[in-house]
């Protein structure tokens, strides 16, 4: 079990975050998605998005206080894009 | 030993053009990540080839080692790490997976 506190926390800390969202799926604190818009993603496909968050997360995940993760990551440009 | 799984795995990569590492089969996934991964892929109608990773521990702790990802499914499409559910339903969205399928069953 983690807090949505503490996702955003640590990858707050990991990369530079201009949105981030963390969403407890089933209300167990342990199946999570993510939205997360960084300027770290510009420029870089989705599995290496994914694995800077991954790698993030590595120890919660590690430890199975993170069960599963669902992502979405998206660079500032993606997201204005998308309209949101 | 270890070495002797991530070798099963790099061959089942390279000649299947689409080889998804799974939860369960196709027609019985055993987790919800499977169960849509296999779904999108259905939907294409292109064959692909699965592995239960539930049936041999060797091959779950080695696929992760393999792509270096730490979750499962995992699809690979021309040989080549695509992502797992997450990335596979994005690329589906955007419409940039049938591209992918085609290219591979082109060859």
């Amino acid at each position: 079990m983690i807090t949505p506190e503490e996702i955003k926390a640590t990858l707050t800390q990991a990369l530079p975050v201009a949105l981030i969202e963390a969403q407890d799926l089933t209300g167990g604190g342990d199946h999570w998605q993510v939205i997360i818009v960084s300027a770290a993603f510009e420029g870089k496909g989705l599995i290496e998005q994914h694995r800077m968050v991954n790698d993030a997360l590595k120890e919660p995940m590690d430890d199975q206080r993170i069960h599963a993760l669902s992502l979405k990551t998206y660079s500032p440009a993606q997201w204005e894009k998308l309209g949101a | 030993m270890v070495e002797d799984v991530l070798n099963r795995i790099d061959e089942k990569v390279k000649n299947n053009k689409v080889m998804v590492y799974m939860k369960g089969t196709p027609d019985f996934p055993q987790c919800g990540f499977s169960a849509h991964t296999v779904e999108i892929l259905k939907s294409y109608g292109f064959p692909f080839s699965s592995d239960d990773v539930l049936a041999d521990s060797a091959v779950r702790d080695g696929i992760k080692r393999y792509s270096n990802w730490p979750t499962i499914p995992q699809v690979y499409i021309a040989g080549k790490f695509v992502g797992g559910c997450d990335i596979l339903n994005e690329l589906h969205e955007r419409g940039e997976l049938e591209p992918l399928l085609k290219a591979a069953f082109d060859k």
